[in-house]
């Protein structure tokens, strides 16, 4: 396919708490998917690096903060920031440089190193920014908003808190295998019930924390690939990153008010699942190919909407999915097995490109004890504040 | 938050204000007085339009941690949990976001009860002696239903 790019090499940063800055954990990312590529530094043509704006400062420069901190060498340079869509939009970019024949090989890199606790706005008085404004008017979290989802489940199809424990204790299972997950113990349903609640139904072991890490790849084209002795490297083959449509009838992060529906008839299909149906139909693939599935599980709920919102079921089905094992290693399609937010919390710009860096190792085989038998297919899923979203499909 | 709510004063009905595009009729909330976020939207004013009195519970949540600033909350304070509540009005047939009244909680807001929209207290500046005036939702008595007939998008032109 003329729309391949392959990935060439993967790397990341351990995950956790470690009083760094991003930029080391960018450098430790970037130098092994370098090491993992075969590639050095000098002979890569442009750089790209997914960016946090809540790091502060440098995080808004972060394409060149990498390139600075591997050493000048004057590769082209590009930060991308779409929040938490951040990594994706950065793979996105490296592809269209590569498919236009503007760099051989790019190195995409993210990193953060988070505050302790609920995301916050960037300081100052600032009315204008939503964000500011849900904090400043509402107290309106992250989580709040992922409580508002849950319960709206529990009303609509049945689901209880016990379903979405599920979800932790299968994707804690997998990231106890995950040498890169910040959190590496199983949780069992009872711990989960037992946590403290964070935003009813949601307790603080529905909801993923934050952390600091790092996760870079090299991409280039097929042939370089071909030329470099890797006749059959895991292939990105699809990159969705559309928007949602008007009128958005789903409260989303970080509004106060949905769109009206006064005047257009909303869309049956949710901003969620559009990002994945646009995937899909780039990669002339579908739901029934999949092999394994990575998506934001930013809290348990959300991810059985994942579920329904990447095809592998029906609308309310999801919990069905948990229940059944289906979407844990050993499933017919395990969900997260990289262990997931849940094992690794939150660093904005690293997350989705960590999703690539699984899928990479999946589809290679090289996953370890979490690894899916004959892996071939993979998506990934993640969707970040103001209406950014994504969705990659690799195969192999 | 100037122009988001009319009838803080004494014996004015209080109401949500949003603004409604001429040209497709599209209610914005928090208003939108730049553009008409209607991409086939033929093109209008955004005038100024109260919202729906009551509504039905979208869904809810609450807060048990303190939220990070900009919330004004008193750190010396013990926290005392807020309900949110994400409400579907009928007539805009939009969702809007907001703090339930103090005491509400999400067992007295079950999905698609009806709730109406009161005045509350966002935060109050002791030095200044000024209390900043915000919007709540509570529930409304069984009998009284979801949505009075007539409120909007009745009124043209609207509260100002
Ligand atoms: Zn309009």
């Amino acid at each position: 396919m003329t729309g391949d790019v392959a990935v060439l090499g993967a790397g990341m940063h351990p995950w956790g708490k470690w009083g760094r800055g991003f930029v080391a954990y960018g450098r430790v990312a970037a130098r092994a998917a370098l090491a993992d590529a075969g590639i050095g530094w000098p002979e890569v043509g442009s750089v790209v690096g997914a960016q946090t704006v809540r790091g502060g400062y440098p995080g808004y420069v972060a394409g060149a903060t990498f390139a600075r901190a591997l050493g000048w060498q004057g590769a082209r340079v590009t930060s991308v920031y779409a929040a938490c869509a951040s990594g994706a939009q950065a793979i996105d970019t490296a592809r269209a440089q590569i498919l236009a024949g503007m760099a051989d090989v790019v190195l995409v890199v993210g990193a953060d190193a988070a505050p302790k606790g609920f995301f916050a706005p960037a300081g100052g008085e600032r009315p204008d920014d939503p964000d500011w404004l849900r904090f400043r008017v509402l107290g309106a979290t992250n989580p709040a908003y992922f409580g508002l989802y849950a319960r709206r489940r529990m009303a609509l199809y049945g689901d209880t808190p016990e379903d979405f424990a599920l979800v932790k204790v299968k994707n804690a299972a997998a990231g106890a295998l995950n040498a890169y997950a910040r959190y590496r113990k199983p949780v069992t349903a009872e711990e989960v019930a037992a946590s403290a609640m964070v935003a009813d139904p949601l307790r603080l072991l529905d909801i993923c924390a934050t952390s600091d890490g790092a996760a870079a790849l090299v991409l280039c084209g097929m042939e370089f690939a071909r030329r470099r002795g890797v006749a059959d490297p895991v292939r990105i083959r699809a990159v969705s990153t559309v928007t949602p449509t008007f009128p958005r009838t789903v409260l989303d992060l970080p509004d106060i008010g949905t769109d009206s529906a006064v005047a257009v008839e909303p869309s049956p299909e949710s901003f969620r699942a559009s990002l994945a149906r646009a995937a899909y139909e780039e990669a002339g693939a579908g739901p029934e190919d999949l092999s394994l599935a990575e998506v934001y599980d930013l809290s348990t709920a959300l991810e059985l909407e994942w579920y329904e919102d990447i095809g592998l079921c029906g609308p309310g089905e999801g919990a069905g999915l948990v229940r059944a094992g289906t979407t844990a290693l050993g499933g017919r399609i395990p969900v997260n097995a990289s262990g997931g937010l849940a094992s690794f919390g939150e660093a904005v710009p690293a997350q989705a490109i960590a999703q690539v860096c699984e899928l990479t190792q999946q589809l290679r085989g090289r996953a370890g004890d979490r690894q899916v038998p004959g892996a071939r297919v993979g998506i990934t899923a993640n969707q970040g504040l103001f209406g950014h979203g994504s969705a990659v499909i690799a195969v192999r | 938050m100037a122009g988001w709510f009319t009838g803080d004063g004494p014996g004015e009905e209080f109401r949500l204000l949003g603004t409604r595009c001429s040209g497709c009729r599209t209610v914005h909330f928090p208003r939108e007085d730049g553009h008409c976020r209607n991409p086939g939207c033929p093109g209008g004013e955004l005038e100024e339009v109260p919202l729906s009195r009551r509504g039905t519970v979208w869904s809810c949540t609450d807060g048990r941690y303190r939220p990070p600033p900009p919330y004004v909350s008193d750190p010396g304070a013990p926290w005392v949990p807020y309900t949110l509540v994400a409400v579907e009005l009928a007539a805009e047939r939009m969702v809007v976001l907001g703090q339930a009244a103090p005491g509400v909680g999400v067992a007295d807001l079950p999905v698609g009860s009806a709730v109406e929209v009161v005045p509350g207290v966002l935060d109050e500046d002791a030095g200044a002696n000024t209390v900043h005036t915000t919007w709540n939702w509570r529930p409304v008595a069984a009998e009284a239903g979801p949505e009075e007939p007539g409120t909007v998008p009745a009124a043209e032109g609207a509260v100002s």
